[in-house]
């Protein structure tokens, strides 16, 4: 550390090893974003290739298995290794601690063992991949998985337990902080809507991926040692690892989502100078969701082979979730009325996520009702559907905090410009990639097909989508390039670029490493918009 | 509750080298480890619910079967290893209490019971599996499990049903091991730790944590026993 | 039927690209209304119980209606008419394989006459595939190990796509085909050529060769239960459960005869796993139901007398 220099969690210690052995969640939340960065670019490098083979109707690009290979590999890496990770992990991780005022989360050292694991269930994944894949699809249904594929499951099966266990300990530190570290006055009713989104996702994150654990060694056990629990030639049911497996995989959408709604409230409440519309049906909605979420997994499954009954039990509680969902969004169009508005890049991918997460949401009910669903399921409207929310929501809203908490970070400002740009790009290029195939789907495009040479009027449709995906691609590597140009001549960020509320920008950007001189005692309400004078600053 | 700020935590700090650098207050650390092992804990619920969930399927369609390979299992080994798995969440409650009142000897004497009732456990265990191997019980392909489905001479026992029985026990119970070993080496680890007088009245969370997962690996087996071993015994 | 799911989707989309363009609207215009003006404030608002009630209740009465529509066309999707033909369907990696009760065979093409309703009673030999028919709305999984039904009436002549909806391997994308609709007077011209065996004919067939009808005879006599008038009907097992003697019934009953013991019988009946192809099942399964009394339907040519009890 260069004498004079401020101590800041970046210069109190250099080296590798200050790094890899490091306990400071500040730290940790950086080797994250460095380990999800490289994964989404290998997902998103999988996705180009989809995109490329479906220009044209005939399979031209890669043979059929590879392609199988391509969507089964876009999906495992995105959901595992870049959704499920990526704003608890990276976002999470760094700003928890400090917005409730405390030095750290309540188990450093477990912190550091999750991203380790991460790291392992990535290495496993990375396995996979360099050796052949695996063709199962993300959903690795039986006896298809277990009894008639020759690819690397089992290895993918484990990168994924591993990981999994990461996604556990992550969600128990967090939930543990939030109990016993908030610093004094800092109530429950006090703390940041980000705070209470990520206490709901750790939640579902505890109690939701054992059961995908279990369900994948299971599977894991079934290859290995040739037993029979899925499989009906020797007695199993197949039903039953769907069951099992949308047991955790439905509520795991809630884990990808429910951060990013935590993010937007706090740029929609900064950038609109105003406290949040309805804190408490936010909070009670986040909560909501984490719960109902847990009671709808077999509407994946309405012509899956369950009964008539139960399709309808499920297709009604379905709905139920959706109305937390549709209060938030009203909620944060509210906060904006009355507001003092501007529009730098965080505010604007908010924006995108409120429209996006709407368009999204809103096809659920599509997929929700019964009779729509016989027709649409398994087509590319769901696909439609999904990325919608985790695309055109999630990364969204992700994006958009990597922007906001960018200054507090690295201390530095990234380029607001280059920014709004990106955040363009993003939002044009996403409709066009995505929107085509909700049309695709009612159409009648199944999923996961390589060919589709017998259907020729699907063409015109796939080639919008992919040119989409070209300009969401560049949407993308913008961002990449200015966030690594800024840290080196970015300028430099003030405590609180943004004038927003919030403990985190009490502290200097970058923080020190243990956050504050002193432990701050809390006085004042969330989003204290009112005592806080001063306007977001004009964009530099 | 107002904590004092920072100069008191150091005071204490200087006092009690066990209190880690994040943490207010000694409170405020055992409260966090405390609440972080229920909060494991009812992790573990859902991994072994899975589990459960699965055997209670298969238990329900297939009851002749599952009831002759309950009654293939011996209830007395399996009997055995339930009281000892209940003396050793004895041995370990008294460790936790030993350590409480600052009784050095017999925190060490009552945790090395613990882990010596763990192996016995675990070497019981390992008989059963065993006898399992030999009697050619165990899934794969020299499986084998001849006989009448129970109270119905009539009714042979369907190998693969039968197979999916041996499965989930083998699953199930092994699982179960696995994090009796975990226990065992958590506990061999506070072990050394005691004998270095490290656990007294005023630090002893490692040792009721530990002793936490320990009762809880015990339910589970007391969840286990009866739903492998017992149900459709009698029949 | 694929006109109500039309009209329920036009719904929903109309109410949501109301909803959109309402919130997308608002958003754009406080976005501007509301833009940062020097020397005026926001104005805090906490919110109001009010407004989230109603924004609340609202949605979800309308969300009730997506529900119950939805679900009453699910219901009568799933509930195929009484005397529908019946068409049994085998998938496999990666072809689709139809016997018609008249005995034709096709493979990966279904011809099947307008206004007829057909009922698919499908079974698949290696992994789980799906029935995807998009022009009619209707889709299904189709499990190994047991019989999934679908049922449709076409109304259009004409040729339409018939796709696998679940990723079954490396030739997911080839397993496709047609449904061809034919007018009835072309399906009974198509159906005349080819001098078929009924299906019910081939199972009954094997049902003499594979020795079936030495214990399941058509009196009290046998060791095994009759069989005649049991299709659709309760049977009293055992153990003392009822089940309804349907497809899967008997197919299971085939292949793992020792699950359910018919009550006042023996388990002596000895399985065919492994030994009868799923089309011989099929030839079974549909022979054991033509006993019945209610004629279990053809798919077309010569009009059976139906019988008046």
């Amino acid at each position: 550390m260069a004498s004079g220099e401020r101590e800041t969690y970046l210069n109190k210690e250099y080296g590798i090893k200050s790094w890899l052995l490091t306990v400071d969640h500040k730290r940790i939340a950086l080797l994250y974003l460095v380990s999800i960065t490289f994964f989404f670019f290998i997902g998103g490098f999988f996705a180009l290739l989809i995109r490329l083979e479906l220009l044209t109707p005939a399979g031209d690009l890669v043979q059929a298995d590879t392609y199988n290979k391509l969507f089964t590999m876009h999906g495992q890496v995105m959901v595992f290794f870049f959704l499920i990770p990526a704003v608890p992990a990276v976002l999470g991780n760094f700003l928890i601690p400090i917005m409730i005022g405390a030095k750290d989360l309540a188990f450093p050292r477990v912190n550091l063992l999750s991203w380790y694991l991460y790291i392992i269930g990535g290495a496993l994944m990375l396995y996979t991949i360099l050796n052949g894949g695996v063709d199962t699809g993300w959903t690795f249904y039986t006896p298809l998985s277990t009894e008639f594929l020759n690819t690397h499951v089992v290895t993918a099966g484990l990168a994924i337990f591993v990981a999994g266990f990461s996604s556990i300990l992550t969600g128990l530190n967090f939930v543990v902080t939030t109990h016993r570290m908030r610093a004094p006055g800092m109530t429950w009713s006090r703390l940041p809507l980000f705070v209470w989104a990520h206490y709901a996702t750790s939640i579902i994150q505890l109690l939701g991926t054992p059961v995908l654990a279990i369900t994948l060694l299971l599977v894991v056990c079934e290859r290995l040692f040739h037993l029979g629990i899925f499989n009906p030639a020797l007695g199993g049911d197949p039903l039953l690892f769907q069951h099992l497996f949308w047991f955790y995989s439905h509520p795991a959408v809630y884990i990808m989502i429910l951060p990013g709604m935590g993010i937007v409230s706090e740029i929609v409440c900064c950038f609109s100078r105003k406290r949040i519309f309805g804190y408490t049906a936010m909070a009670l909605a986040l909560l909501g969701i984490a719960v109902v979420g847990f009671l709808v997994w077999a509407h994946h499954m309405f012509v899956a082979g369950i009964s008539l009954y139960a399709a309808m039990i499920f297709s009604l509680l379905s709905y139920f979730v959706a109305v937390p969902s549709a209060i938030k969004v009203f909620n944060w169009t509210s906060t904006m009325y009355k507001g003092s508005i501007t529009y730098q890049t965080p505010m604007l991918y908010a924006f995108g996520f409120i429209g996006l997460f709407t368009m999204g949401g809103l096809t659920g009910l599509f997929l929700a009702s019964l009779g729509i669903d016989v027709h649409v399921t398994d087509t590319y409207f769901v696909v439609a559907h999904f990325h919608y929310i985790m695309v055109g929501g999630m990364v969204m809203a992700y994006l958009g905090g990597m922007h906001f908490w960018w200054p507090k970070i690295s201390g530095r400002m990234y380029p607001e410009g280059w920014g709004r740009l990106a955040a363009l790009l993003v939002f044009v290029g996403f409709n066009l990639t995505f929107f085509p195939q909700f049309i695709l789907g009612y159409m009648g495009m199944p999923r996961r097909y390589w060919d589709y040479s017998h259907s020729p009027e699907f063409q015109i449709l796939n080639v919008l989508s992919t040119a989409g995906a070209t300009v969401l691609a560049v949407g993308y590597v913008l961002p990449m390039i200015y966030f690594l140009w800024s840290m080196r001549y970015g300028k430099p960020a003030p405590d609180n670029p943004w004038n927003a509320a919030g403990l985190e920008w009490m502290v200097p950007s970058p923080p020190p490493t243990f956050n504050f001189e002193e432990q701050p005692v809390v006085t004042w309400e969330a989003y204290n918009y009112d005592e806080i004078k001063e306007e977001v600053p004009v964009a530099q | 509750m107002h904590n004092s700020p920072i100069a008191t935590a150091d005071q204490e700090a200087h006092q009690n080298p066990a209190l880690l650098h994040h943490f207010a207050t000694e409170e405020q650390q055992k409260d966090a480890a405390s609440l972080g092992m229920w909060v494991f804990l009812a992790t573990e619920i859902m991994f072994f619910g899975g589990m459960f969930c699965a055997y209670l399927v298969y238990r329900y369609w297939y009851f002749g079967d599952f009831g002759a390979g309950s009654q293939s299992l011996n209830v007395v080994l399996g009997g055995t290893n339930t009281a000892v798995l209940i003396c050793s969440s004895l041995t370990v409650a008294l460790a936790v209490r030993a350590a409480q009142l600052g009784q050095q000897k017999v925190i060490i004497i009552c945790l090395i019971l613990t882990m010596l009732l763990g192996l016995v456990f675990l070497g019981i265990k390992g008989v059963e599996y065993h006898d399992k191997f030999v009697e050619h019980h165990v899934p794969g392909p020299g499986f084998h499990f001849p006989g009448h489905v129970p109270g119905h001479p009539d009714i042979p026992i369907n190998q693969h049903h039968a197979q999916i029985f041996f499965s989930l026990y083998f699953i199930m119970t092994g699982l179960h091991a696995l994090h009796m070993i975990i226990g065992v080496g958590l506990f061999a680890f506070i072990t050394y730790n005691a004998m270095r007088r490290r656990y007294g009245p005023d630090y002893y969370t490692p040792v009721e944590v530990a002793g936490l997962y320990w009762h809880f690996v015990d339910i589970i087996w007391i969840y286990l026993f009866p739903l492998l071993y017992l149900i459709d015994r009698s029949k | 039927m694929a006109n109500n799911v039309d009209a329920l989707y036009i719904f929903l989309l109309v109410v949501s690209g109301m909803m959109t363009v309402a919130i997308f609207t608002l958003v754009l215009v406080f976005a501007v209304r509301y833009r940062k003006r020097p020397g005026q404030r926001a104005e805090q608002i906490d919110g109001s119980h009010a407004l989230e009630i109603t924004w609340s209740l609202i949605p979800f009465c309308i969300f009730m209606v997506f529900f119950a529509w939805g679900a009453i066309i699910f219901f009568q999707e799933r509930k195929p008419p009484q005397n529908s033909a019946e068409v049994y369907t085998v998938a496999k990696q990666w072809m689709w394989k139809f016997e018609h009760m008249e005995g034709q065979r096709e493979i990966n093409e279904l011809h099947v006459p307008i206004g007829r309703d057909v009922k698919m009673i499908m079974t698949s030999q290696d992994v789980i595939h799906s029935f995807f028919v998009p022009a009619f709305r209707i889709k299904q999984d189709v499990l190994p190990g047991r019989y999934t039904v679908a049922w449709f009436h076409a109304t259009k002549a004409g040729t339409y796509h018939l796709f696998c909806a679940e990723y079954c391997g490396t030739m997911h994308s080839g397993m496709v085909g047609s449904v061809v609709v034919m007018e009835p007077k072309d399906y009974e011209a198509w159906m005349g050529g080819g001098g078929n065996q009924p299906l019910a004919v081939t199972g009954e067939k094997l049902f003499t060769e594979l020795g079936c009808v030495t214990c399941h005879r058509s009196d009290t006599q046998g060791r095994g239960p009759n069989l005649v008038s049991i299709f659709g009907k309760p049977v009293l097992l055992e153990d003392g459960r009822t089940v309804v003697a349907d497809e899967n019934y008997i197919r299971e009953s085939i292949l793992q005869p020792g699950a359910k013991i018919v009550n006042g019988f023996k388990p002596i009946m000895p399985t065919f796993q492994g030994q009868i192809s799923d089309e011989q099942l099929n030839a079974l399964v549909a022979y054991v139901k033509s006993l019945s009394q209610a004629p279990s339907g053809q798919t077309g040519g010569r009009k059976m007398a139906t019988a008046t009890p």
